[in-house]
């Protein structure tokens, strides 16, 4: 399998450093690759992380890790939009989310953890079968079929080099996807109602205002008259 | 080479993996849990990107914006449901869900 041809940036490049092309382009090369290699070493490592982190706070901060390692292979790819979005939406909404469960809820975490070790074996090796399956693209060497790019879905247009990738994104998800995308926004609506509607309560100690309650009030039931006798105040006349 | 299609492929691949290897480990603690589910969302997402870029097709992008809505959706949700469920019983333990009221 080749590697992927039609990067917008590949192909801008060598226009701008015309005089320098040949060393500019390989700089530029080993730059892209030595991203690339950090960028997946450190998301790996954090996802390991995340799962083997005694304290789910520490899970919850390498996840954002990998949230931002992963944005920055999107960038790699081309799909700024995509990355910003990621960073935006994940570690701006979705982590800090799961921070505030986290710290909100008094749980025993270390008796969660409980079964580690007893359960390695066995995900270990449903987790090695399922790698395997997974990486056998490149063991077996496969390739793409010919006929594939032929039946693009939403292509970029021709020539494309000067559309900003949020623009050919905009392109097609507000014509063609335009239905898809207002099914996702009410989707994002009916998650929303759904966890106000979970979470609401009226907790029965908090002192919350009823304004009928208080309107309803008559000054019959309110006040009361005392008379109160010539040195002895309201205590002696044995008042509430 | 410049890093192509395989090499991310193969970081998702590994993300993927972690993230069913998680739910494994952790199989007591639901927080953990989804945490692994969104991190097999993102190689999902990260495999999606990778063939958009190569096919040199939008399509791609546009529905790992999809899978990223769906995702966030999810995790509102599941977690609402978490904090209502460790109020009414005091723990979030998987094994003692099996109560279909509470």
């Amino acid at each position: 399998m080749d590697a992927i041809k039609d990067h917008p940036h590949a192909e801008e490049r060598p226009k701008g450093a015309s005089r320098s092309t040949h060393s500019g382009l390989a700089v530029a090369m080993i730059v892209q690759i030595v991203m690339f290699y950090i960028f997946a070493a450190v998301a790996v490592a954090s996802g390991v992380m995340v799962i083997a982190a005694r304290n789910p706070v520490h899970s919850v901060l390498f996840l954002i890790l990998a949230f931002f390692n992963s944005a920055g292979l999107f960038i790699l790819l081309g799909a700024e939009f995509l990355a910003m979005i990621l960073v935006i939406v994940y570690v701006g909404a979705v982590a800090v989310l799961f921070l505030f469960v986290v710290m909100m809820l008094d749980i025993d975490f270390a008796q969660l953890r409980s079964g580690f070790m007893r359960y390695l074996p066995v995900g270990a090796l449903i987790g090695i079968i399922l790698f395997a399956e997974l990486i056998s693209f490149a063991l077996l060497h496969w390739v793409i079929a010919p006929g594939v790019t032929g039946v693009e879905a939403a292509p970029l247009p021709k020539g494309g080099i000067g559309i900003t990738n949020t623009r050919a994104l905009g392109d097609v998800l507000y014509t063609r996807y335009i239905f898809a995308f207002q099914a996702s926004g009410v989707i994002l609506l009916i998650a929303m109602i759904g966890a106000i509607v979970l979470t609401l309560r009226r907790r029965p100690d908090s002192r919350r205002q009823s304004i009928s309650e208080q309107l309803a009030r008559t000054r019959a039931e309110t006040i009361e008259i005392v008379k109160v006798p010539l040195g002895g105040g309201i205590a002696a006349r044995g008042g509430d | 080479m410049a890093p192509g299609l395989p090499h991310y492929l193969t970081v998702a691949a590994i993300l993927f993996t972690l993230g069913i290897f998680g739910i494994f480990l952790n199989r007591k603690n639901v927080i953990i849990i989804m945490m692994s589910i969104e991190l097999m969302l993102l190689a999902v997402n990260i495999n999606f990107v990778a063939f958009s870029v190569l096919l040199n097709d939008m399509a791609g992008q546009v529905f790992a914006m999809f899978v990223l809505t769906v995702a966030a959706a999810e995790a509102a949700i599941g977690l609402a449901i978490l904090v209502v469920y460790f109020r009414n019983r005091g723990t979030i333990q998987v094994e003692d869900i099996r109560m279909m009221r509470g």
